[in-house]
């Protein structure tokens, strides 16, 4: 790609204080000199409920992995508010984010994403990918959690004769199936793919409290690289269930993609005052919300990520104070020490370095 | 800590206002004159309906405020790149006047609806980096965060006390008669109208806070980086204005009218910007305050203090967008980080306060403003009469 970077900086020399791209936006809103941005190319609808919005970014994205997210900022009332969301085209292809109505923010993709809208991004990250090397793969996805899943089926199923994937998926019934013809189609055109459709409506949840359920679909299970994304109780069974299997030493790995984390510390605390220093503001932080939402609402520019303990991008220095982990209830605080904001909330009086 | 930060009230559930920072209720050491009328019950009543008066435009802020920054933001640039553009052909006399004006009326746009109001952090609820309080850089030879310090901070803290607020007078003129009178202010009309063409040199000095130094309230570190951020900017500043954008005008052998037209368009933004500034707190009726006036004020108090210390300009819409929405002084000081383009609609409900109350909304046309202004830089050369 031609190096722009020289002719950035004598342009710089014109525009300054802004950047040549801020300038360059007036014609291309995909440029900035700060933030990612992408622009909508094209919208399909999958089911009632759920979109997949094809996005050309501009300079400063790198090519996803099969099976990792994005950080897509969406406004909501003049607000830009960040939420992750699972990049479902194949690696190698444009970027595409598929996207069900579960709350505000992925209502108002779902419903009003137009050709065209500018999105805002961060680069795709996220460690649910596919193994280095050729493994015999299970798949166990339920509802949305086929999303970060079907990007590894298209990457792997049509190009690769040697894989070996069987994929369960469980959905309530065919119609909010989300990439059910897809899904179909590969299986008959591919051997390598098999597909076993469950649905919750006609037969019950498909159980991960025993291993019976699987034997009877997939009795090599053990054997397989399993990947599982889906809702926590779902994600929690596989994840006891491969536990007790590995105590008999017997099973394969277990890749998890979890979408929410459990806030159980929320009604524990205090809260208190938050003082974020570098901004010079303070407020009054109540004990269940996190240090991320806090700031946000103050209209402090915070770092963020996937929003639930994971990603680690929101870590931010903590002056002095203690801070409540969302997540366990934990209580801790030493000063200097790297917080996430995402998952924790003032204990007392907070200063952060921000 | 400011205070005009600390009193913002959070806008999410479960978020207050910081406590403690001004109290609701009680009263000042003493209450300035023009509000001496009101007893402390009155002033706390004031100070929730003001309260109030925030929280109705907090509910509505959205995206249609969203929508307006950003529009204003492209019309800015657009009018920075044509003006720029056409200097760049400026032999011919009707590009010149037209990137001149152009220019001029960018720069303006810059300075005053844009940057002063977004580092007043009004725009900072977006959570737009771009549009942010933290990030943004002007078109002023001051650097932001300088100039943040001591607007911010310590006018909009201070506003109108004698001793405390600086800006009464920026360390170079006698602005008020509590201010003691020395030979040296014979020449307050002969600073002013230097001062007034070449006004962002003279902001950008003042915010390099000399007196505090000299007096040992500055470090010398502190100096050192003020001094260093300063002579980054405006090396930036000059060659963008006074080399390269002539060094390509030269290319059509316009290279000295583009240096002209920039220099007429800094010169044109400086004037406007000083008289806009200048009838901010300086024209009659507004009120200075004493050190004890401040002491032990309450939020109502330091409402009341804002409004009578400052003055309005009165006129057409297009008047109020070139001022940056200064011309809703009192609006602005009551509230330095609700969105300009608010000001206008809540001033109907802010001067029938203070008619309710008994205290005086000052404001005026520019030209009366100015006019009043500039007779109390004369009258204020004099000594104090008998």
């Amino acid at each position: 790609m031609f190096n722009f970077r020289p002719l950035a900086r004598i342009a710089s020399v014109l525009t300054t204080p802004l950047a040549p791209e801020d300038v360059l936006a007036l014609f291309n809103p995909v440029y900035s000199s700060r933030q990612l941005r992408g622009v909508v190319t094209r919208v399909v609808q999958e089911t009632a409920q759920s979109v997949t919005i094809f996005f050309r970014p501009g300079r400063g994205w790198h090519a996803h992995l099969a099976g990792q997210w994005a950080r897509i900022g969406v406004e909501l009332n003049g607000v830009r508010h960040w939420r992750s969301y699972s990049l479902s085209a194949p690696a190698g292809q444009d970027p595409a984010i598929t996207v069900t109505d579960v709350g505000s923010v992925s209502g108002v993709l779902v419903r009003e994403t137009k050709v065209g809208d500018i999105l805002f991004l961060a680069p795709p990250q996220g460690d649910f990918v596919l193994p280095e090397h050729p493994r015999s793969l299970l798949m166990l996805t339920a509802g949305s959690g086929i999303t970060p899943v079907m990007s590894m089926i298209r990457t792997l199923v049509p190009g690769r004769p040697d894989a070996d994937v069987v994929l369960i998926h469980s959905s309530r019934g065919e119609d909010d199936s989300i990439f059910r013809e897809e899904l179909f189609e590969l299986a008959d055109q591919f051997p390598n793919f098999r597909l076993v459709q469950w649905q919750t409506g006609g037969r019950g949840r498909l159980s991960l409290a025993t291993p019976a359920d699987l034997e009877s679909i997939c009795p090599d299970w053990q054997d397989r690289a399993a990947y599982a994304c889906g809702p926590e109780s779902f994600l929690d069974d596989a994840e006891a269930l491969w536990n007790q299997a590995a105590q008999a030493a017997s099973a394969g790995s277990l890749t998890i993609e979890r979408f929410h984390a459990e806030l159980k510390g929320r009604d524990g605390g205090e809260g208190g005052l938050v003082t974020f220093e570098t901004s010079d503001r303070e407020v009054m932080a109540d004990g269940g919300v996190p240090l991320l939402d806090v700031g946000e609402d103050a209209g402090i520019l915070m770092p963020s990520g996937c929003r639930m303990g994971i990603c680690h991008s929101c870590l931010t220095p903590l002056l002095s104070g203690s801070v409540r982990d969302l997540r366990t209830g934990e209580v801790r605080g030493e000063p200097g020490e790297l917080i996430q904001t995402c998952v924790s909330a003032a204990a007392g009086p907070v200063n952060l370095k921000l | 800590m400011s205070v005009a930060s600390a009193k913002n009230p959070a806008t999410a559930v479960g978020l207050k206002t910081r406590p403690g920072a001004l109290a609701e209720a009680g009263r000042p050491t003493m209450r300035p004159p023009a509000a001496a009328h009101l007893s402390d019950e009155q002033v706390a009543e004031l100070g929730r309906e003001l309260d109030a008066i925030r929280d109705g435009i907090l509910a509505k802020r959205g995206s249609s405020d969203s929508t307006y920054i950003r529009r204003m933001i492209k019309i800015q640039r657009g009018l920075e790149v044509s003006g720029r553009a056409a200097l760049l052909v400026s032999r011919n006399k009707g590009a010149w006047v037209t990137g001149t004006a152009l220019l001029s009326v960018a720069k303006i746009l810059e300075n005053m609806e844009l940057g002063h109001n977004i580092l007043h952090g009004q725009w900072d609820w977006m959570r737009d980096p771009d549009i942010h309080s933290t990030t943004w850089e002007w078109d002023f030879v001051t650097p932001s965060r300088s100039w943040q310090h001591t607007h911010n901070d310590l006018h909009h803290r201070w506003t109108n006390v004698v001793g405390k607020d600086r800006d009464v007078g920026y360390n170079l003129l006698r602005m008020d008669p509590d201010q003691e009178w020395k030979p040296f202010n014979l020449g307050n009309p002969l600073y002013n109208a230097l001062l007034a063409p070449v006004f962002e040199w003279g902001i950008a000095i003042y915010d390099l806070e000399i007196p505090e130094y000299k007096e040992g309230l500055k470090s010398k570190e502190a100096m050192v980086k003020d001094l260093k951020a300063l002579g980054r900017k405006a090396a930036k500043q000059f060659a963008k204005d006074y080399a390269a954008t002539p060094a390509l005008a030269m290319l059509t052998g316009s290279g000295k009218q583009a240096l002209y037209g920039t220099l007429v368009a800094n010169a044109v933004r400086n004037v406007w910007a000083h008289a806009v500034i200048f009838c901010g707190h300086f024209p009659e009726g507004t009120d200075t305050f004493t050190e004890e006036m401040v002491e032990g004020e309450t939020r109502g108090d330091w409402y009341v203090r804002q409004m009578i210390g400052s003055a309005n300009i009165s006129g057409p819409r297009f008047m109020h967008l070139m001022t940056g929405n200064l011309s809703h002084q009192i609006e602005h000081h009551l509230f330095p980080d609700l969105p300009s383009n608010r000001y206008s609609e809540i001033a109907p409900k802010v001067r029938e306060i203070c008619d309710r109350y008994g205290l005086k909304y000052t404001t005026g046309p520019l030209l009366k403003q100015v006019g009043s202004a500039w007779a109390k830089v004369f009258k204020l050369a004099l000594p104090p009469q008998g």
